[in-house]
């Protein structure tokens, strides 16, 4: 059947934030479902609250809505727009889950709006847990013995039935979250209460355990002629009890015989049919029993997924972009694999290679919570690799992941140490068979395969699987060479003799290096600069050539530039590329830290880097040069020193004043960061910062300026500053600045985590002319050629402070562009390729018409154990828009885009330092004027009285009971105001904000930012404003609808 | 101990050896004693190694895995597709011989050895499957490290060419074999013309009830129908189906007789049989991921292949440029084409209008590969049935 021509109007619902769980997959998927719609000449209305994607950008849809991802804003797109179709498959759990809602309110009914992908009862026979299990029971297939519970009582009963180990899941939560693993029956009551708190329909299954089955994904695709191919298969390295994606992974799968993948073959089919995904692509997870082949199905996700982006970057099969092809009415035969262009997507990939993908975690930032692994996932990013071997691909992504720090110390027991799966779970089996284990002692361990065993021991032992091999760059296919491949999608592998399948032509070429694994402090964001790079690359009539090794992201689609070589980002092997590609220059301003972090050694090599040059980059990243800088230009910095040692800098610190910022100098998204205001505080930090000498930084990634690792940076504190961010354009010559943004909390909130605000809503005209100049003199005297990201500190009424100057494309890049209405990063890839700022026509409105608001999500929700206080080390892994004609109402929009949605009434809970106290009770007066109880702890609750605002005091936690943190579980508050008294792990402060996390209730930490909530509060209490699509925000300047495909070579 | 491939147009590829080829003596004789020549061509499937080296459809030709890890779960008498390895030698990327998957029996390298296989490994062998895949398959050979390429080449050009070889001969039963149903039984009576029929056709065979009778496959027709059966079954086997014209006389007296069905081999003698003509494919089909079309039902199976030589279309051509059940006339009646294969448009099944029989160039029994076509083996066993 053809392209369905009664519909013409399709809805795509986005992901939202990038949240552990839901990272960039969704956007490339997204990406690539709206460029294929429009294609096929449908009108494509996009709902997503992520700025940081490629989809939101305007000429990836007709209409693009940044709104918050819930029910009432896009039934209001909805009626605005009168789609004829919604596609929910393409964003997570998050776009199912709405779909699955407006279909039970009625509103898709309303508007006569027709799911198409995946129906209602597909999407609840596969989500609905139980639905599911019946479903595969029916259709004959074994699935662990499981009870749903809704109360400890009841699962104590079941407990006889599971036994123990057992795995508890709380129903409609996501990526695993709130669930774990029982082993014993202490633990199984905290699991069932913790699983019953976190699902919103106080629901929890619990399921058999299969630990230690060999764990096993496939992707598969059906059509609505019920035809069905297999894309991919995955093997977990880490099987059952470690979500697959904390687990490192291989695809094709390396240990079944061919009966027993053809049995998971004919289940997988088997399911995809029983659950009736009608048309689309479908993640199937199966539990093998490693002796007798014993399969049982674990689930299945009826729509593209990370494991279906993986399959994608695997293969050459684009999953998502088929999906939406078949979403519209073609069968498989009719869609062409765009890879071989002579064969159709009616096929079954069959790969001559082996793919390795790596998680990487970021436990280090979140202090308390423990690093091992379980049914939940943690991790933030992943690498793949693809190599002629296993061991060529397993080092390969070990050595994509760009770790910051190293292990180097192992615990005595290292067996027993790997029995419970941790974060680092392959250093201490790499140390294990060091010292002299066996592969038998660890496989009973871990349970990992022998065969996987075997490799990674003899890569332990030193074996080095590239020794006496050439490097050569082969071709994914999708059909290991029987057809020729159309489509230029490299990867090095070591051979005897290099031939290169590389027809490189005679374009001159550019090379961009991207980002690397997502990680907190460098995400989506970067990604997102770097597609624009290509796209720029490519529009100016070069060949763009990305490296990359981010299976998640729109960078390493093989649509996005002209030649893709999926690559680690360390010096050598970006050099293996260029030495082939002689591009005529290299892109490294794009990818945040990483490509920056190899300017030097490229420059070295006599690679010319287009651009801001590599020793202003120097300049700005050496704290101690950029010092001098600023004072040549003169700007103040914060007052500074460096000291070598503990002992240096109890000494330095006098000299700079407390209250000081600590930091080692291998920081990246501030890492290790802290505040001290005592030289106590200051020698309890040394000193625990001395013991995690366990992890030391990675030798290959030092120092910004190299400096020797161990070096202690101190700053002062500004305290109670407004934080201001600048990114600009600069060409050499002229400077244009692309919005000054204002951050909601003060300065000592990390620029990432701090919500902030377009245009400045409190600087006096007379700042905003300083920032300007400030901004102007730095960038002109770096020399930057491309984007400068300057953050500054306002102390006081006049005083400006720069806090640090980033060379490059910042993370705010991408909500910049979208607030204003100009595409920065394509401009500042425009300046170098050799255009002068005077020769482009930019209109960036001085003041736009509408107030845009970021807002950072963070992830405590997944480290329940780890305090969600914000300070200068970043935590955030995602952001939100929120757009409006006022500030409230876009500040309000960002809150329940973020997830905390601000209550309109109920009860506020305030405890704040002695400091803040004149504002809190402000605060508590309007917000009692605005119908909320008050409930406030000892010192707050008698500043607030004084007021004469009727107040209830509770005790806190220390106090006893009945105290806050007990009213707080049991659902009695709904807005929290805390701000913090010191740090100090287990403070009363900590437990109440865990509480408010653990409910999900929003937990404000700063006095600016809650009193930008009253008012954003006060405004929810009026009619929601219109959502207006980017399109129409900035009067259509961005070609809305054209194919994105014309702004580079034709994807068909 | 080093090993090479040698293409009869010179292009060699290094490696080591592995198999058979590894610690032999030294001396040029006993290299070329096992050193072994062959028509190499590649498999893409990433499993069932050793259902592809035991499926006597491989017999003289050297198979290059196009998957680079070969051996990861060992082998097993479960995965043999007949009682011994028939093809001349393996290449692969890297051999692996492990034998601690729970399903192993053995090490993969070392069974090669026992079974005496030579066996090459550490090739980068996508290049040479580049190579075959724009010049087409031809003759070469895996030799020692040590013997002369002068000599090498003298073996491959002693290698008779695949065009025109009998080798169904060689891998036919001596004796007529009769094997009874896998289950309660009472099905039909099947004789196949054994060619070189692959155990997992039997199987699929006995498992519906058949009785299954293996004639050698210079069996003349009355000696076949003497034993009266129900079917006659045309097996999958090595070779060029055209220099088995003793064979396609047989089953021109058997069409009509009684119901005839073939599988791959089968098909193209069923097809000669009747008039049809076949002829040698560039590179052949040797995979598990072809899109097969079901015209009749316009379902696709992914299915899987193993064949050099395919059948012509009615106007002689190499590929049919439509999805319509075109149609041929035969000495037998109209011939019309039930299947269509996706990826190259090459002819992959048909039927005969006036008699009953049918054939189908791929493999539905699977063994290594997707069950997408079992059902072909139900349809067989209804159309006795009724
Ligand atoms: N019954 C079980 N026994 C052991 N481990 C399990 C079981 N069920 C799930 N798991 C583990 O938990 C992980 C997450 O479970 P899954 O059902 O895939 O939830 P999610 O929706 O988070 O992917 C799986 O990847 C698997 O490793
Ligand atoms: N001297 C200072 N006074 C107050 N806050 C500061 C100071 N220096 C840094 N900060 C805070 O710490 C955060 C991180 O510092 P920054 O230098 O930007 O590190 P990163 O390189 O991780 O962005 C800033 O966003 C700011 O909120
Ligand atoms: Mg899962
Ligand atoms: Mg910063």
């Amino acid at each position: 059947m053809p392209r369905r021509d009664d519909i013409s109007k399709v809805l795509i619902i986005g992901s939202g934030p990038i949240v552990i769980g839901q990272a960039a997959e969704f956007d490339y998927s997204g990406a690539q479902a709206c460029k294929v719609l429009l294609e096929e000449g449908y009108e494509v209305v996009l709902v997503n609250s992520n700025p940081a994607t490629i989809m939101t950008d305007p000429e990836f849809a007709t209409a693009t809505y940044i709104e918050p991802l819930l029910p009432a804003s896009i039934a209001r797109v909805i009626e605005r727009e009168r789609p004829d179709a919604l596609l929910p498959t393409l964003g997570g759990g998050t776009a199912l889950n709405l779909a699955r809602q407006l279909t039970e309110d009625g509103t898709l009914e309303r508007f006569g709006v027709e799911l198409i992908g995946a129906d209602y009862d597909a999407i609840r026979r596969a989500e609905d847990r139980e639905l599911f299990r019946v479903t595969m029971k029916d259709a004959g297939l074994r699935v662990p013995r499981s009870v749903v519970v809704e109360s400890i009582g009841e699962a104590e009963r079941a407990l006889p039935d599971i036994g123990l180990p057992a795995i508890v899941r709380p129903g409609f939560t996501m990526g695993g979250e709130g669930g774990g693993i029982a082993r014993t029956e202490v633990e199984y009551r905290e699991r069932v209460a913790e699983g019953l708190a976190a699902s919103p329909i106080h629901q929890v299954l619990i399921d058999e355990s299969v630990i230690g089955w060999g764990e096993f994904e496939l992707e598969v695709m059906r059509d609505r002629n019920d035809n069905v191919v297999i894309v991919c298969s995955i093997e977990n390295v880490d099987p059952m009890g470690v979500h697959t994606g904390d687990s490192v992974t291989v695809a094709p799968q390396q240990t079944l015989s061919d009966p027993r993948y053809q049995a998971l073959r004919d289940q997988a089919i088997t399911v995809i049919r029983a659950v009736g995904v009608e048309t689309g692509g479908s993640n199937i997870q199966f539990a093998v029993h490693p002796n007798t082949g014993e399969i049982v199905v674990i689930e299945m996700n009826p729509r593209v997924s990370r494991s279906s982006a993986l399959a994608s970057k695997a293969t050459g099969f684009p999953i998502a972009k088929i999906a939406a092809r078949l979403a519209v009415g073609y069968t498989l035969d009719e869609i062409d694999n765009d890879i071989t262009r002579v064969t159709p997507a009616s096929f079954e990939p069959t790969i001559d290679y082996v793919v390795v993908k790596w998680p990487r975690f970021a436990f280090e930032k979140f202090p308390g919570a423990d690093g091992s692994l379980s049914t939940h996932m943690q991790s933030v990013g992943e690498a793949m690799a693809i190599g002629r071997t296993f061991k060529q691909a397993f080092v390969k992504a070990m050595r994509s992941r760009e770790l910051d720090v190293e292990r180097t110390a192992f615990p005595d027991d290292l067996l027993a140490a790997l029995e419970t799966p941790s974060h680092d779970r392959y250093a201490l089996l790499f140390e294990a068979i060091r010292q002299g284990a066996t592969e038998e002692q660890i496989c009973a361990r871990t349970g990992i395969d022998p065969w996987f065993m075997a490799e990674i021991a003899a890569l332990a032992r030193g074996e080095d699987p590239e020794a006496g091999l050439q490097r050569c760059f082969k071709a994914v296919d999708t059909c290991a060479a029987e057809f020729e491949a159309a489509t230029p999608y490299f990867y090095s592998g070591w051979e005897r003799q290099a031939r290169h399948e590389v027809d490189r032509g005679e374009r001159p070429s550019v090379v961009i290096l991207g980002s690397g694994p997502n990680r907190i402090g460098q995400g989506i964001e970067f990604d997102y600069c770097c597609v624009h790079a290509a796209m720029t690359v490519r529009e100016s009539g070069r060949d763009a050539v990305m490296i990359n090794c981010n299976p998640e992201t729109v960078s390493t689609d093989y649509d996005t530039s002209d030649r893709l070589y999926f690559e680690p980002l360390t010096i050598e092997d970006v050099l293996a590329v260029i030495e082939l590609e002689r591009p005529e220059g290299v892109i490294v301003q794009f990818g945040g830290q990483t490509p920056l972090r190899l300017a030097q050694g490229l420059a070295d090599a006599g690679v010319p880097l287009l651009g801001t040059p590599v020793e202003s980059i120097h300049l700005a990243e050496d704290r101690p040069s950029f010092g001098g800088l600023l004072a040549e230009v003169d700007l103040k910095g914060p007052p500074y020193a460096t000291a070598g040692s503990p002992e240096e800098a109890l000494t330095a610190a006098d000299g700079v004043g407390y209250p000081l910022l600590v930091r080692p100098s291998y920081v990246l998204g501030g890492r290790a960061m802290e505040i001290c205001y005592s030289r106590e505080g200051l020698a309890d930090y040394l000193e625990r910062h001395s013991n995690d000498s366990a992890s030391v930084p990675n030798p290959s990634r030092t120092a910004e300026g190299g400096r020797p690792a161990g070096t202690i940076f101190l700053d002062r504190f500004l305290e109670n500053a407004i934080e201001v961010d600048v990114d600009a354009l600069c060409d050499g010559e002229s400077v244009r600045i692309g919005a000054i943004m204002q951050h909601v909390e003060e300065a000592g909130v990390h620029s990432g985590d701090s919500a902030c605000v377009i245009p400045a809503m409190s600087l006096g005209p007379e700042m905003i002319r300083q920032v300007e100049t400030a901004t102007e003199r730095l960038a002109l005297r770096l020399g930057v050629v491309g984007l400068i990201n300057i953050q500054f500190a306002v102390h006081g009424d006049d005083e400006l402070y720069v806090i640090e100057a980033n060379p490059r494309a910042s993370r705010t890049v991408p909500f910049v562009s979208k607030a204003v209405g100009v595409p920065l990063a394509k401009v500042a890839c425009r300046l170098m390729l050799g255009e002068r700022l005077a020769d482009i026509e930019l209109d960036i409105p001085a003041v736009p018409g509408h107030v845009s608001v970021k807002e950072a999500v963070l992830p405590f929700g997944r480290f329940p154990r780890a305090d969600s206080l914000l300070g200068p080390e970043m935590k955030s892994t995602g952001e939100v828009m929120g757009v409006a004609s006022d500030y409230p109402a876009a500040f309000g929009k960002a809150q329940a885009a973020a997830g905390a949605e601000l209550p309109i009434s109920g009860t506020v809970f305030i405890s704040v330092t002695d400091g803040d106290k004149p504002t809190a009770t402000q605060l508590a007066a309007s917000l009692h004027d605005l119908g909320f109880e008050v409930l406030a702890t000892g010192g707050t609750a008698q500043a607030i009285r004084r007021m004469g605002v009727p107040v209830e005091r509770i005790l806190k936690l220390s106090e006893g009971s009945p105290n806050v943190v007990e009213r707080i579980e049991s659902g009695g508050v709904d807005l929290v105001v805390n701000t913090p008294t010191g740090s100090g792990a287990r403070a009363d402060g900590y437990e109440i904000r865990r509480a408010a996390v653990a409910r999900g209730i929003p937990c404000i930490t700063t006095m600016s930012g809650a009193s930008a909530a009253q008012r954003a509060i006060r405004a929810r209490r009026s009619d929601p404003p219109e959502p207006i699509p980017l399109q129409e925000l900035h009067g259509n300047r961005s070609a809305a609808g054209r194919s994105p495909a014309a702004a580079g070579r034709a994807s068909e | 101990m080093s090993a090479y491939v040698l293409l009869e147009d010179g292009t060699r590829f290094d490696g080591e050896a592995a198999g058979a080829l590894e610690g032999f003596g030294r001396d040029a004789e006993s290299f070329a004693s096992v050193a072994a020549t062959g028509e190499v061509v590649f498999n893409t499937a990433m499993c069932g190694y050793q259902e592809a080296v035991s499926d006597p459809s491989y017999r003289g030709q050297i198979i290059t895995f196009t998957y680079p890890l070969i051996g990861n779960y060992g082998v097993s008498g479960d995965h043999m597709e007949s009682d011994s390895v028939h093809a001349r030698a393996v290449i692969m990327r890297e051999g692996i011989d492990r034998e601690d998957s729970a399903l192993a029996e053995g090490g993969w390298l070392t069974w090669l050895a026992d079974g005496g296989i030579p066996a090459i490994t550490g090739v980068d062998t996508r290049a040479l499957v580049r190579h075959i895949r724009d010049q087409g398959a031809m003759r070469g050979g895996v030799f020692g490290g040590e013997l002369s390429e002068d000599d090498a080449m003298d073996l491959v050009r002693a290698e008779p060419s695949m065009t025109g070889a009998d080798l169904a001969k060689e891998v036919t039963p001596g004796e007529p074999v009769v094997l009874d149903p896998l289950n309660a039984g009472g099905g039909p009576r099947i004789a196949a013309l054994d060619t070189g029929i692959k155990d997992s056709i039997v199987r699929n065979l006995r498992e519906r009830g058949a009785t299954v009778e293996l004639h050698p496959c210079d069996t003349s027709a009355e000696a076949l129908l003497a034993r009266s059966p129900d079917a006659v079954f045309l097996a999958n086997g090595p070779g060029d189906p055209a220099a088995l014209d003793y064979i396609v006389e047989t089953v021109r007296e058997l069409i009509g007789q009684k119901p005839v069905w073939g599988i791959c081999l089968g098909h193209q003698l069923l097809c000669r049989a009747v008039g049809l003509d076949t002829a040698k494919l560039r590179f052949g089909h040797r995979g598990a991921n072809h899109p097969v079309k079901d015209l009749a039902t316009g379902r696709i199976d992914i299915t899987s292949q193993n064949h050099g030589f395919a059948v012509l279309g009615p106007g002689g051509e190499r590929t049919i440029d439509t999805d319509e059940p075109v149609r041929w006339d035969t000495d037998f009646g109209a011939a019309e084409l039930s299947q269509l294969n996706l990826y190259d448009r090459t002819v992959e099944g048909l039927v005969l209008k006036d008699v009953p029989a049918s054939t189908v160039q791929y493999h539905p029994e699977a063994g290594p590969g997707p069950h997408d076509s079992l059902y072909l083996f139900d349809r067989f066993m209804e159309t006795l049935a009724a």
